[in-house]
Formats: structure tokens, sequence, C-alpha cells
């Protein structure tokens, strides 16, 4: 269970081109952080490096509450990028059904998610069939299907339109209230109260 | 239901759903096969001697067909930071995407190679032989497959670097079923190129799995 999370001047260098340095901030149990800056600033590759994927050229990420870092990414967190993890040719049921159990949701975790999110009528769909908000909707399920502490999203509400913000909003209202983290790499403010940490500044 | 047991559901099912699982592998090894003698010749004491080597050959070139969406897709669209997140690690996620490509493509071309090799006119007492040799060959040409597909994972043209990087690892395995081939050929029993063959395959299921998350990571970062 993760129940902080501190990042330690963290500095990020991609290829010969060093996005950010002496990056320091931390987040508590219930707190949303908003990563914002310019395009390439370097915000994907901070949330990748939260995750685990990316081994930061400085610094320190570190959790509160975990004994083992590994296990605690593995166990309690979700990251959910620009590239959804969705195939095109699979239907959406297959593929949330599949993110889902990958991260241990049972059956009753699927159904709560597709209710949350009103895929119903989705289910059947191929993939490559829904429009971009749709396909975001299907790749946030999985947040709801397997409840974890730490969210890392990357622009989680850019192609939702505003009845389905509002929505999101309050899902991750909820989440935050009942104890969960929130880092969201943004250009639009979030629907919920958020400290801003600025990259690249 | 276990993390992996799941991925390796999906991964058969992405197998047979969009690339029609072993088929083209069938496809290209039928053809290879039979383009074979129509080159060498037609005279049938010279295709029996050499059927077993041909079958045995046109198999490993034919494993290496599906290897480029073996990793490729799935670092594309983003799946692979999802596997990558997951419990298990990555060794064992390499280590059940192998084991898929065995199944989806290394079994049925495993079944295919004797029925090859007897079309060729090879004696019927080797089609056993060539079965074995085929499984196990089969099982270590997908794991050091799957290391190619993982060490050429972004860059552009992957499908030809991987034979590049995977043929050379391909020798040990092709010497070795050969030997086991010819062996059974001349009548003096093919276990010792055999029990070879498994050693190397042995070698393949346990060491590039670690190989292959190596990789992976690296692509990641």
């Amino acid at each position: 269970m993760i129940s902080g999370l501190a990042v330690e001047d963290l500095a990020i260098r991609r290829g010969e081109r060093l996005l950010f340095e002496h990056l320091s901030f931390a987040a508590e149990a219930g707190e949303a952080v908003a990563l914002v800056g310019r395009n390439g600033a370097g915000k994907t590759s901070l949330l990748r490096a939260v995750a685990g994927l990316l081994r930061p050229a400085a610094g320190t990420v570190r959790f509160g509450g975990a004994r083992d870092i590994d296990e605690a990414r593995a166990a309690d967190l979700h990251l959910i990028g620009h590239h959804d993890g969705l195939k095109g040719g699979r239907t959406a049921r297959e593929e949330l059904a599949f993110a889902a159990r990958w991260c241990g949701a049972g059956d009753a975790g699927l159904a709560r998610a597709a209710e949350a999110l009103d895929l119903g009528r989705l289910l059947d769909l191929e993939v490559r069939k829904l429009s971009a908000g749709q396909r975001r909707r299907l790749a946030l399920a999985r947040l709801v299907a397997a409840p974890r502490t730490l969210w890392l999203l990357d622009e989680p509400l850019a192609p939702l339109d505003s009845v389905w913000r509002e929505r999101i909003g309050a899902l991750i209202a909820d989440h935050l209230a009942a104890g969960g983290m929130l880092l969201a790499a943004v250009h639009d403010p979030l629907p919920v109260a958020a400290r801003a940490v600025e990259i690249g500044a | 239901m276990s993390p992996l047991l799941v991925l390796l559901r999906r991964e058969l099912a992405l197998a047979w759903g969009r690339g029609g699982g072993p088929l083209p592998a069938l496809a290209f090894y039928a053809g290879v096969t039979t383009l074979l003698p129509l080159a060498i010749g037609p005279e049938p004491e010279r295709l029996a001697v050499i059927a077993p080597g041909i079958a045995w050959l046109a198999l490993a070139l034919a494993s290496l067909l599906s290897l480029e969406r073996m990793f490729e897709r799935d670092f594309e669209d983003g799946a692979l930071d999802l596997l990558a997140l997951g419990g298990p690690g990555l060794e064992a996620i390499c280590a059940v995407k192998a084991l898929a490509q065995w199944l989806a493509t290394g079994l049925p071309l495993a079944f295919a190679a004797p029925v090859a090799a007897l079309m060729l006119g090879a004696p019927v007492a080797l089609a056993p032989t060539v079965l074995l040799c085929a499984l196990v060959g089969g099982l270590a040409f997908a794991f050091v497959g799957g290391l190619g597909a993982a060490l050429t994972l972004g860059s552009r043209r992957g499908g030809v670097l991987i034979a590049v990087i995977v043929l050379p690892l391909f020798a040990p395995p092709v010497i070795f079923g050969g030997g086991a081939l010819s062996q059974a050929a001349s009548g003096i029993g093919g276990t010792s190129g055999l029990l070879l063959l498994c050693g190397w395959a042995a070698a393949a299921v346990a060491l590039s799995p670690l190989a292959m998350a190596a990789a992976c990571r690296n692509a990641l970062d």
C-alpha cells in the first residue's frame, strides 16, 4: 500500500537532451498533483520515471509506506498514457477483460468498471471502431476495475467531451476522498483541486 | 486466474486473430519443401537422402516468420508498458510470450515436418525422429527467436534484423538436429544428436527470457 509519493532532486535525460533537473515534490494520500509545462518539457517522462519504466539521470522516487518499491509499483499504481495499450482488432470487451484481469480484477470489478464508464453498448465493438473519447473511457475503465492507490495519468481528459470530463472528475474526486493519489500531466486544469508542479520551468 | 495464464490466452488469441495463427508459416513451409525438389531434380533416390535435412532446415526458416509481431505490436501501442508494470515481472512475461509463439506456430510446424519429409521420400521409420527434432527444436527456435525480436524493438526493418541476429544462433540446433536425423537414417539411432538438441533447447528456455526482459527494459527506457 502506497501512502505517499516523494520525488527528490530528479533529473531526466533523453538522449543528449536534459529535460529537467533538481525537480522535487511530494504528495500524500488524498492529494492530486497536476504536472504542467510546455510540450516536450518532460511530463510524460516524469510519469514513466515514477512508474519505474524509465531510469532517471539523477535523483530518486520514493513511495511512503512501501517496503519494496518494485512490489509497490506492480501492485499499487496505474499508468495510463497516450498509448493506451488497446489493440484495434480486438473487441472492447476482450481488451477491458485482459487489462483488468492482468491488474488482478475479478468479474465484479469488470462489471463495476463497465457500469461506471457506461461502456455497456460499446463492449461488443472492435476497438478500432471506437471514437477517441470512447477509447479513452475504455482505457480509464482499468482504474475502476482494479482499485489502486496511485494513478499516473497522461492527459486523461484530452479527448473527452464536457459531460465525461465532469464524470471522470467525479471519479477522481471519489478516488482522492478514499485516500488515493493522482499525478496527472495536463494542459487544461483538472476538475478537482490539485497542486500544480511546473516541469522544465 | 493467474495473470500469466491470462496473458497466455491473450497471446494465443492475438496470434490467431489477425495473423491467421500458424497458417502463413505453414504455407511458407509447404512452399519451400515443394520448391526445393524442383531446384534439385526429381530423382527419388537423391531426394530421399536429403528429405529429412530439407524438412528440418525449412522448419528453422519458417519459424522466423511471425517473430516480428511478438513484441513490436505491444511496444507500439503501449501494451508493453502495462505488461512491464504487472506483478509477474518481465522475465516471466517474455517466457510466456515465447511459449505462446511455440504453441501458435512451432507446434503446428512440428506436425507438418514429418509429413513434408515423407512426401519428399524419406523412409517412414524416420518420421518419429523428425517429429521429435521439430518439437524440441521448435521450442528453442521460439525462445531464441524471441530474443531477436526483443533486441530489434523500436528499430526500423525489424523483421530483416531479427533474421540476421537469430540465424547464427540457430546454427547449433540445426547441426544437432541434422546430426540426429543422419544418425537415425544410417540406423545407428539418433539419441546423441537429439540429446544435444534437448540440451540446447533447455538452455534457450532457461536463459533467453532473462536476455529478452533486459532488451525490453532497454527499449522501454
